[in-house]
């Protein structure tokens, strides 16, 4: 109960995949694992609507809203009169984050 | 912006010219040659990072877009693909040490290629651009690039591969896994996965407290000739609890929401304050629960409200889920702070008026 991220806008089409693996080689959250026929979709609450797998599925098997999971973005948004989906990551660009990001952590990665 | 950090001569990374005078310009980016770089990360670099992680000149804190070689590649070497912002680059360079190869420093404005992924400028189109920029197909005989896995959000593999030449193989998340990886060009799924560390949460806590530092030491003076100094030690500690204790102590709070582990830590906080008011001797027992309810009342609502923006600095937290729990939360936060706020109104009009 109370659990706000069980759902998203994950939509795997199976019957559309050629098994070529580039989901499974991009996402960071292990929720798509190699199949016999298709990749199957092992841990669809652990997606985090990046879109990378969306972006780089050859065959458009994949569909998902990405967007910025940021709450400080989406209400900056709703204050600005804004829809909250169209928030942009408030990173950068001189604001909070400056060359960082809001993901200042990331920075130990690749 | 471009600040060519590159261009101090004492820089381990310090380029040394090696024009190439085969690669032709169509369009108006300065001509690209390429740079020697070294995977020694100095001093300077690492007080660099320190700083960085602290805030101070982040926007500055930027490598030139080239393409850099590193040790002594040739045609048949490994092309990596990096953000232009120093730390990402520099995470790399020290990774590959003792490798020969080249590495393409995309334009991504400064920032790290996660979140440059996220807006777009670590994008397919950038990409291609750079690749055709830098004569790539004229340097190395094979056609493949390395890219960093958390570079995928922003780049369609198969788009740049049809519109450049080159095939793009993700490379893993963290640059350390690099050297294993190398060796058979395929990632374990541990190397696939991101990781929320205890370090990783750590080096967030200092940007998270400069930001909240002018604010917080505003309330804090303010309380203080209001309230006395314990109310001004409450408002340093709630933003301390919401911005260091609460992304270190994340995985071990209970709830998955955000803003109820917020609302649970801020609660566990406020506990020892609102004791300290109910036991004052010196004002009558329901003035002194009126206190203590403040602070069980404010403390967890700024709390959780930190904790909420916290997700923003998270890789787990979907947009659907964080409107969720604005949805769910927010309104609740605001009417528990809002209600403390009024009862302490009220008991500074009592004070004035010497009921209490
Ligand atoms: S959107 Fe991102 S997190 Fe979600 S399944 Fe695709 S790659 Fe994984
Ligand atoms: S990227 Fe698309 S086609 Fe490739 S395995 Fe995944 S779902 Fe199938």
């Amino acid at each position: 109960m109370f659990d706000s991220y069980v759902e998203n806008t994950l939509q795997y089409y199976p019957d559309k995949c050629i098994n070529c693996l580039r989901c499974t080689q991009v996402c960071p959250h292990g929720v798509f694992s190699e199949g016999k026929e298709h990749v199957e979709l092992v841990r669809p609450a652990a997606c985090m609507e990046c879109g990378a797998c969306a972006l780089n599925c050859p065959v458009q098997a994949i569909e998902v809203q990405s967007g910025v999971g940021c709450a400080w973005a989406m209400i900056s948004a709703a204050l600005r009169g804004k829809d909250m989906d169209s928030a942009e990551c408030g990173c950068g660009d001189g604001s909070c984050c400056g060359g960082n990001s809001k993901n200042p952590f990331l920075i130990e990665k690749l | 912006m471009e600040n060519d950090k590159t261009a101090d001569s004492t820089c381990s990374c310090a380029p040394k010219s090696d024009k190439l005078s085969f690669i032709t310009f169509t369009h108006d980016i300065p001509a690209c040659e390429i740079l020697t770089i070294t995977s020694t990360l100095t001093l300077k670099d690492r007080f660099g990072h320190f700083l960085a992680r602290w805030g101070v000149n982040r926007m500055g804190y930027i490598v030139k877009p080239n393409l850099y070689k590193l040790g002594n590649p040739d045609a048949d070497s490994p092309v990596f693909v990096s953000a232009n912002y120093t730390m990402s680059f520099d995470a790399l360079r020290s990774a590959l040490a003792g490798i020969d190869c080249y590495i393409l420093v995309l334009d991504t404005k400064g920032i790290n290629v996660w979140c440059a992924a996220g807006k777009g400028t670590f994008g397919t189109e950038e990409l291609v651009r750079r690749i055709s920029w830098s004569g790539l197909s004229d340097i190395v005989q094979h056609r493949t690039i390395i890219l960093p896995q958390l570079s995928a959000p922003g780049i369609s593999a198969h788009e740049v591969q049809r519109r450049s030449g080159f095939r793009v193989e993700y490379g893993p998340v963290r640059a350390n896994d690099l050297a294993e990886y190398l060796k058979t060009h395929k990632a374990t799924p541990e190397m696939r996965r991101v990781h929320f560390s205890l370090w990783n949460r750590l080096v967030l806590t200092p940007m998270e407290l400069v930001h909240a530092a002018l604010p917080t030491l505003a309330v804090a003076i303010v309380l203080y000739f209001l309230a006395g100094p314990l109310a001004a030690l409450a408002a340093i500690t709630t933003v301390l609890t919401g911005t260091v204790l609460f992304p270190v102590l994340l995985p071990f709070i209970p709830t998955h929401d955000f803003s109820t582990k917020g609302l649970i830590l801020g609660e566990i906080v406020a506990i020892p304050f609102a004791l300290t008011f109910a036991a004052d001797s010196v004002t009558s027992l329901w003035p002194n629960v009126l206190k203590a309810l403040v602070f069980l009342l404010v403390m967890p609502a700024v709390t959780a409200y930190l904790a909420l923006n916290f997700t923003g600095c998270t890789t787990f937290t979907s947009r659907t889920g964080v409107k969720k729990e604005i949805f769910r939360y927010v309104p609740f936060m605001a009417f528990i702070a809002g209600s403390g706020i009024v009862i302490s109104i009220l008991l500074g009009i009592f004070r004035l008026m010497k009921v209490i």
